[in-house]
């Protein structure tokens, strides 16, 4: 069962690629959208072609699947994916009340506003559990937004950003302290900090000035003179 | 609001200006234009084109559709068609092709001149569809020239955009053009449109021809696309690669910006290539480009290329004055300088406009510059006026339901978009506040800069989150690219602001002067020999 299901998949990416603007294959589409809500995989360019095509025939737009679509968008963040959906949905669809309460929580992603989300998601359970690893994809989304702010983060906004506290933020830290290059340091009178690992954003210093190399092909440019 | 947005149809194509007596309504059946009458210009016309065409005399070719169909057009038809073609096919042996490529100038002419019926939209449609089959079939084999083959892609994608917006009109439609309407619902159906130009795309297998280039082992662009040589015809293989620039700008209608970047992506625009040979579809990839990489927010990506061409233009345009497409290229300027004082609004950068770009900008836009870094009411009716007036035309795609009540809903694709945009703006909001903050110190605690900013300590988190969010931009391959100019990093509570060093690039610039040393010394070497 599970291998046939990925010949399916293999196909439609296929279909997606070659043969995209064609309304026949849009069943097709939509059986991949439930694959990859259920089998926790993730394709932008096979659901913005379903999105096309119910541009295209407005009439065959299933609602549930666009839902999902959107949730699977939010769930790539930090790339720009929901926006990207949003731009083919007609507007007077977009006033359905899940797509507002969706299109909220992806403005609260958007500014950061995590308690505010986390206390929004907990309103919409019933629209969001329909999609596996929702939790867990937003978490990684705020991890990656403090990293990028935080050299040193202080426990309770690392808290509120994940929803996570107590025993199960220890746990939560002391797995990525063992897997992430997390490490924590008792800050001054309060709480934990957490160190996070240093890229290029949290450690200026580590910035790779790409701007000052040169692409190899520009240098071949040159190769016949040199000779 | 959308005051500026809304146009007549004739009015779209500024490549000609409408001389004020130009007939609205049904062109064709205007007093005194016989279609069935050929003057003698025309005759000549049409027997020298055709013999070229046979001869594959490229030089010629381009002499006549560039030069002389312009001047026949101002001397003799401008305000009515030229001769139809079943006029004219005697004289060229009935060529079935030649008259296909016939009736395409003819509609365009019609399209920029008067205002196309309803009825000679779909035979214009009609058109497209046998002249590709043709194509498609392989049985051509002129060589046509490049500027001929751009301007057949772009009529096409122009005329589908203008039919959309036709058919999105229904209030004040008579009931034979709803007729119409209903018997040719067909035409201009976005399935083809979309179908063809992909078929033109790999029919031709261009993108194996350019991966083929890039390793050396093919001309494409060293010979503009011609087989000088060889004498193939080129028809095909142009068609393909201008496709690729038709599906972007297709898919930027629609609001499709990633999957339109995709079909661009064979063509590399860091080089030199085919794409830039002619003019209009230089720009016309550019703008569409950079559009597209706006709405993505890859704002850095917008500005480079938007500076490039708009530097092009500046040094290049006094060459093309005399040209048809003259007015279209300061068109497409002026809407490329308002798309960069977007870009550089929401994400100020500097050192990444070259001076006489950034001086014209300033010249054009620098009050409303200062406005849209405010970003109160004021600064969103700002943001608003320059993307309505940058935008591409949105359409909506699906076929219009002709049933009462009739309303006209072709704004609505471009509402969308812009509410999507405004919305995007929106949430930048406060970022310029902390941007004048953080260039003030190097480093501030937590409480002090929420204090000064008059926000409590959560919030200016996460606002400071927000900005870094919005400052990195997620590229094609899901790198993370930071964009801002001025940027920190937080250790416990305390900001350390990082401001960045504009970066010379050394290694460019020798690139260039010794690839421009070169080329002078090979100059002189040959002047030498003469």
């Amino acid at each position: 069962m599970g291998r046939e299901q990925q010949q399916v998949s293999y196909t439609v990416e296929q279909l997606v690629s070659v043969n995209p603007y064609n309304p026949d294959i849009l069943t097709d589409l939509e059986n991949y959208v439930n694959e990859q809500v259920s089998s926790q995989t993730y394709s932008l360019d096979a659901n913005l072609c379903l999105l096309r095509l119910y541009q295209f025939e407005p009439g065959r737009m299933s609602i549930p699947i666009v839902v999902q679509i959107l949730i699977k968008a939010l769930m790539a963040m930090p790339a720009s994916d929901f926006s990207l959906c949003l731009f083919l949905i007609p507007e007077q669809v977009q006033m359905e009340e899940k797509f507002k309460t969706l299109i909220v929580l992806s403005h609260y992603l958007e500014t950061a506003r995590f308690r505010q989300f986390w206390d929004e998601a907990a309103k919409s359970r019933s629209i969001l559990e329909v999609v596996p690893g929702f939790e867990q994809a937003i978490q990684a989304y705020a991890i990656h937004v403090l990293s990028l702010t935080y050299q040193k983060v202080p426990r309770p906004v690392l808290a509120e950003a994940i929803n996570i506290e107590g025993l199960s933020l220890d746990k939560f830290i002391e797995h990525h302290v063992a897997n992430s290059g997390w490490v924590l340091e008792k800050s001054h009178g309060r709480s934990q900090l957490i160190v996070l690992p240093r890229n290029e954003f949290n450690h200026p210093e580590l910035k790779k000035h790409t701007a000052e190399g040169v692409p190899f092909e520009h240098v071949t440019r040159i190769f016949p003179m040199l000779s | 609001m959308a005051s500026s947005y809304d146009y007549d149809d004739a009015s779209l194509d500024s490549r000609y200006t409408r001389p004020p007596s130009a007939g609205q309504g049904s062109a064709g059946t205007d007093q005194g234009y016989d279609p069935n009458f050929v003057p003698d210009s025309v005759k000549t016309f049409v027997v020298h084109l055709y013999r070229h065409i046979r001869e594959k005399n490229v030089y010629e070719i381009h002499q006549m559709y560039d030069g002389s169909f312009q001047r026949l057009s101002d001397r003799m038809f401008r305000e009515s068609p030229w001769p139809s073609v079943e006029a004219i096919a005697p004289y060229v042996d009935n060529d079935h092709v030649f008259c296909l490529l016939y009736r395409e100038m003819w509609f365009r002419h019609l399209y920029a001149r008067l205002s196309p019926t309803g009825r000679q939209r779909v035979e214009s449609w009609d058109n497209y569809c046998s002249l590709f089959s043709v194509v498609l079939h392989g049985v051509v084999n002129m060589q046509l020239p490049n500027q001929w083959l751009w301007d057949m892609v772009d009529e096409f994608v122009y005329q589908f955009q203008s039919y959309c917006q036709y058919r999105a009109k229904l209030k004040n439609k008579a009931e034979e053009e709803l007729q119409l309407l209903r018997q040719y619902d067909q035409a201009w159906n976005v399935y083809g449109v979309l179908n063809y130009l992909q078929a033109l795309v790999e029919k031709s297998a261009i993108t194996d021809v350019l991966e083929r280039e890039k390793e050396g082992l093919e001309q494409f662009a060293a010979t503009d696309g011609y087989d000088y040589e060889g004498g193939t015809s080129n028809v095909l293989k142009m068609l393909g690669y201008y496709s690729m620039i038709g599906l972007l700008r297709v898919h930027c209608l629609l609001g499709d910006y990633h999957t339109g970047l995709k079909c661009l992506a064979p063509i590399d625009i860091s080089q030199q290539g085919v794409y830039n040979v002619v003019i209009g579809s230089h720009i016309s990839t550019i703008y569409h480009y950079g559009f597209a990489n706006l709405m993505l927010r890859r704002y850095v990506e917008a500005i480079r290329e938007f500076n490039k061409i708009l530097l092009y233009i500046l040094k290049y345009k006094q060459f093309h004055q005399k040209s048809p497409q003259y007015d279209q290229i300061l068109k497409k300027n002026e809407q490329m300088y308002a798309l960069l004082a977007i870009c550089l609004s929401l994400c100020p950068q500097n050192n990444l406009v070259e001076e006489n770009v950034n001086s014209q900008l300033r010249d054009k836009y620098n009050e409303k510059m200062t406005k849209m870094l405010r970003y109160d009411d004021e600064a969103y009716a700002v943001y608003d006026e320059l993307f309505t007036y940058a935008c591409p035309k949105f359409i909506t795609p699906s076929a219009p339901v002709l049933e009462e009540p009739l309303t006209n809903y072709n704004q609505d694709a471009y509402r969308l978009q812009l509410k999507l945009f405004l919305y995007e703006v929106k949430q930048q909001q406060l970022l310029s506040g902390v941007r004048s903050f953080l260039k003030l110190y190097s480093t501030i605690s937590i409480g002090k800069l929420a204090a000064y900013m008059e926000v409590d300590e959560p919030t200016l988190r996460t606002i400071l989150m927000t900005y870094k969010h919005k400052m990195h931009a997620v590229d094609g391959d899901g790198k993370i690219i930071p964009n801002a100019d001025v940027d920190f990093y937080i250790s416990e509570d305390i900001v350390h602001v990082v401001e960045s060093k504009p970066t010379k690039r050394y290694g460019d610039y020798f690139l260039r002067q010794i690839l421009k040393f070169e080329e002078m010394i090979g100059e002189l070497d040959r002047i030498k020999m003469d």
